[in-house]
C-alpha cells in the first residue's frame, strides 16, 4: 500500500524531474521504485580465493531460475562496477535470498573489493535475472552437473533446486577444482549426497591427488554416472571444459549438453598489435586514433572518451553503441559486422581496418 | 587596467596546453570514492533542504515557518541547478558508471530540458566560449553584451533587457536553444523548431504544474503561502544563477573572439581562449558551493569534466601557470565583477563612440598583433 501510494502519478508529479526514487533513495536504498538491490546479510569465506556473499533482495526482484545469473554492480573507489555472478542458491529461495559465490583473481577488481571489503549491513545492486542456462520446467529424470572451478555456483543452485523439491531420479554431480583446498562446497555436496541415495558426487583435482586424474574423458563420466547412462546434462566451466563434455557426450551419441561458458574478460589484443591496421574514428567527440588492435570500448576510453559499459564481457549490453561504418570482429562469436549503422558491443569488437563510431 | 594579455608564440602556446593538460591528467588520477562520496552528500543535503522547504511551507502561515521554507526551497533549487545539475550534466561524474550521476540522463528541477541543455551549454557555449557569432550565452539572444555587435535602436533597453531576463531567468534558459532572435529575424522557420518547443512546454507544464498547482492545493488552507514561498524560491533562483553567471564572461578583463580568429585552434590556442574569455569570483567555500563552484569559472572552462569541487584544488596551479606565460587571471569578489557587468550592460545600451578605446579594444590589440605574428 505504502509502495503503491509512493510510485503514484502524483507522487511522481510532485518529485518531478528526479522521481521518488532520488529521493527515497537518501532514507535506504532498499525501497527504489524500480531498481533491483540487496542488502548483504552474510559473509563467509570457503577457500582462500573466494568469498561467499549472502543477499537479501528488494521486492523489485522478478524471480531467478537456477543457472541464471544476475549483475552484481558494487562501488569500488568511486566506481560503480558490474560483473554477472550465477547465485548458487536454491530458486525456491530466490525472493528472500540469494547467494553468491565469488572467485577472486589477481586482477579482479570487483572480486578482490568483495573478498576484502563485503560485510553484512552493505548494499550491492542487482540485475534482473539473464541467461538461458536453465533447466526445462518439467525437469529430466537423470540429471548430470559438470561444472570447472567457479563454474560451479549455477549447476550448484540447480542441484540444490532439485534437492528442495524431492527430485527423485538421479542426479550426477561431477565438479573440478585445482585442488582439495580449492574446492567450493565441499562439506555442504557431502551432506548432500549421505542425504540422497540418488546423488552421486565426484570430484576432480586437476593439481592434487583425486579419486579422477587428469582432464574430463569417458572415464569420468561413468564414475559419476554409471556404464549406459542416458539423461539431461548441464556444464558451466571454461572453454575447455566445455569442449572435452561435448565431444565425450557425442562419442557416446548422448544428447548434447546445455552449457555455459565462461571466458575471461578479452583484455589483451585479440589481434597482434602489429596486425592492426586502419583508423578508429570516434564521430560524435570529432576524435580519431589508429588502430591499437584492442577491444572498441578500451580504443575509446584509450582515446579519452568514457563510453556507457558494464560488464566488459558482452553480456550487459551496456556499451551497446552505433558502428556508423567499417567491419568489426565480435570476439564472443566469431562473428564480422561489415554493414553500416549496426549497434555493436564495444567492449568485445575489435575493429578490422578503419571503423568510424558514433561517439 | 593592468596589461594582461601577451602575445605567445606557437611553440609557447604548445607548452601551455602542455602543463594544463597535466593538472588536468592529475586530477583524474586521483579520482575515487572522495569524489562521489562529496557529491552524493551535496544531493542529499539538496534533497533534505527542498523536502523540509516544502514541508514548512504547509505551515506558511506562520512567518517564521514561510520565510524559513521559502529559504530551504531557494537554496535547494540553487544547489539542483548547478552544483548538481550543471556539473552531473557536463559529464563530471561519468567516470563513476553510476546512472544516476550519468551526464546524459541527468535532469534538473528547472524549465530547461536536460537535452537542449547539454546542446546549448555543454556543446555550443563550452566548444565556441566567446566567440562572438557563435557564443550564444553572450547577450541570451536579447542583450547586447560585446562592441562587435552592432548597436539598434532595440538595445537602449539594454538594462532593462537585462533586468526581465534576471526575474525570469529560467524561461530565458529554457528558450535559450530554440535562439529565438532567429526566428524573430526570419533565418529560422517556427515549424522546424517545433519539436524543441514541444519538450519545452512538456518541461515547463510539469515545472509549473508542481510548483504553483500541486503543492499550493495539497496544502489546503496554505494555498497563498505555498504558491507565494514556491514564486519566491524560483526567482531568487534566477537572480542567484543570472548573477553568478553573468559574472562569468562579462566583468572587465574577459574577453571576446572572432570566428576568424578561432579558425583552426590548436589545444593550446583552446585553452588560452577559455582562460581569457573567463573571470572568477572570489569567496569561502559555502559561496563556491552555492555558485556551483562557477566561481572557478577559469578552472571551469579550461576543464568543464572534472568534478567541479576540484577546481579549487587546482586553482593556485593554473595561476601560476597563467601568471608565467604573463596572462591575465582575471578574478575578484563578486560586487566589484557584477558591478562591472552591470557598467558593461550599460555602456553598451549606446552606440560606440570614437575616440579612446574602452578596456577590451585595448585588450584586444596586442593579443591580435601577436596571433598575427604567429
Amino acid at each position: 500500500m505504502a509502495r503503491r501510494v509512493l510510485h503514484s502519478r502524483v507522487v511522481g508529479a510532485l518529485t518531478y524531474p528526479h522521481g521518488i526514487d532520488r529521493y527515497v533513495e537518501i532514507v535506504s536504498p532498499l525501497l527504489l521504485e524500480r531498481d533491483v538491490t540487496a542488502r548483504i546479510t552474510a559473509v563467509r569465506c570457503q577457500t582462500p580465493r573466494s568469498v561467499t556473499i549472502t543477499l537479501r533482495p528488494n521486492e523489485n526482484l522478478r524471480g531467478i531460475r537456477a543457472g541464471q545469473f544476475v549483475a552484481v554492480g558494487v562501488q569500488v573507489n568511486g566506481v560503480l562496477l558490474t560483473r554477472p555472478y550465477s547465485p548458487a542458491g536454491s530458486e525456491r529461495r530466490a525472493a528472500s535470498e540469494l547467494e553468491l559465490t565469488v572467485s577472486t583473481h589477481p586482477d579482479g577488481r570487483l572480486s578482490r573489493h568483495l573478498r576484502e571489503h563485503a560485510r553484512a549491513g552493505g548494499t550491492v545492486r542487482l540485475s534482473q535475472a539473464q541467461g538461458e542456462f536453465v533447466m526445462p520446467d518439467r525437469r529430466p529424470e537423470r540429471v548430470l552437473l559438470i561444472s570447472g572451478g567457479s563454474g560451479i555456483t549455477p549447476v550448484m543452485a540447480m542441484l540444490r533446486t532439485l534437492c528442495e523439491e524431492g527430485h527423485r531420479g538421479p542426479v550426477g554431480f561431477l565438479n573440478y577444482a585445482r585442488s582439495a583446498d580449492l574446492a567450493l562446497y565441499g562439506p555442504e555436496l557431502d551432506r548432500l549426497a549421505q542425504a540422497n541415495p540418488a546423488l552421486r558426487v565426484r570430484r576432480g583435482y586437476t593439481r592434487g591427488p583425486s579419486a579422477l586424474s587428469g582432464r574430463f574423458c569417458r572415464e569420468h563420466l561413468d564414475a559419476v554416472c554409471g556404464a549406459g547412462w542416458e539423461g539431461e546434462t548441464f556444464v558451466c566451466g571454461p572453454p575447455s571444459l566445455v569442449g572435452a563434455v561435448t565431444a565425450v557426450l557425442a562419442e557416446g551419441c548422448l544428447p548434447p549438453p546445455v552449457v555455459e561458458t565462461f571466458t575471461s574478460p578479452p583484455r589483451a589484443p585479440a589481434v597482434d598489435p602489429q596486425g592492426a591496421t586502419g583508423k578508429i574514428r570516434f564521430a560524435r567527440s570529432d576524435r580519431a586514433a589508429p588502430n591499437s588492435g584492442l577491444v572498441l570500448l578500451e580504443q575509446a576510453e584509450d582515446a579519452g572518451l568514457q563510453p556507457d559499459h558494464g560488464c566488459r564481457m558482452g553480456i550487459c549490453n551496456t556499451c551497446s553503441s552505433r558502428k556508423v561504418s567499417g567491419t568489426v570482429r565480435n570476439l564472443l562469436t566469431g562473428e564480422c559486422s561489415s554493414s553500416p549503422d549496426q549497434d555493436i558491443r564495444l567492449c568485445v569488437s575489435v575493429p578490422v581496418g578503419d571503423v568510424v563510431l558514433d561517439l | 587596467m593592468p596589461p594582461h594579455t601577451f602575445a605567445l608564440s606557437p611553440a609557447q602556446l604548445e607548452r601551455f596546453g602542455e602543463e594544463l593538460d597535466a593538472i588536468r591528467a592529475q586530477v583524474v588520477a586521483d579520482l575515487g570514492q572522495e569524489d562521489v562520496d562529496y557529491i552524493n552528500r551535496v544531493i542529499a543535503v539538496q534533497r533534505g533542504l527542498e523536502v523540509a522547504g516544502r514541508g514548512l511551507l504547509f505551515f506558511g502561515f506562520l512567518a517564521p515557518a514561510w520565510v524559513g521554507g521559502t529559504a530551504a526551497l531557494s537554496f535547494s533549487k540553487i544547489l539542483d541547478n548547478m552544483e548538481i545539475g550543471h556539473n552531473v550534466m557536463h559529464g563530471q561524474y561519468d567516470w563513476t558508471g553510476d546512472k544516476r550521476l550519468s551526464g546524459k540522463e541527468f535532469e534538473w528541477d528547472t524549465a530547461c530540458p536536460a537535452d537542449q541543455w547539454r546542446h546549448s551549454h555543454n556543446y555550443m557555449h563550452h566548444t565556441y566560449t566567446n566567440i562572438v557569432g557563435k557564443d550564444r550565452d553572450i547577450g541570451y539572444g536579447v542583450l547586447r553584451m560585446s562592441e562587435d555587435e552592432p548597436w539598434r535602436p532595440y538595445y537602449l533597453g539594454n538594462l532593462a533587457w537585462a533586468a526581465l531576463l534576471a526575474l525570469f531567468f529560467q524561461y530565458g534558459v529554457a528558450l535559450h536553444d530554440l535562439e529565438s532572435e532567429r526566428i524573430v529575424a526570419g533565418e529560422v522557420a517556427i515549424r522546424e523548431r517545433r519539436g524543441m518547443l514541444g519538450q519545452i512546454w512538456g518541461k515547463v507544464k510539469a515545472q509549473l504544474l508542481k510548483d504553483y498547482i500541486l503543492f499550493p492545493v495539497l496544502s489546503g488552507p496554505s494555498f497563498p503561502f505555498v504558491l507565494a514561498g514556491n514564486v519566491a524560491a524560483n526567482l531568487t533562483r534566477n537572480l542567484w544563477a543570472f548573477t553568478i553567471i553573468f559574472c562569468g564572461h562579462f566583468p572587465d578583463g574577459t574577453e571576446q573572439f572572432t570566428e576568424q580568429e578561432t579558425q583552426d585552434e590548436t589545444r593550446g590556442e583552446w585553452y588560452y581562449r577559455q582562460l581569457l574569455g573567463s573571470a572568477n569570483l572570489t569567496g569561502g567555500p559555502l559561496f563556491h558551493i552555492l555558485a556551483g563552484n562557477l566561481s572557478f569559472q577559469i578552472e571551469h572552462h579550461l576543464f568543464p569534466d572534472l568534478p567541479a569541487h576540484r577546481y579549487a584544488q587546482i586553482a593556485r596551479q593554473v595561476q601560476e601557470i597563467t601568471e608565467r606565460y604573463g596572462l591575465a587571471y582575471n578574478t575578484g569578489p563578486l560586487h566589484r565583477q557584477f558591478g562591472s557587468v552591470v557598467r558593461k550592460i550599460a555602456r553598451l545600451s549606446l552606440p560606440a563612440t570614437r575616440g579612446p578605446a574602452t578596456p577590451e579594444q585595448a585588450a584586444l590589440a596586442p593579443r591580435s598583433a601577436g596571433r598575427a605574428a604567429a
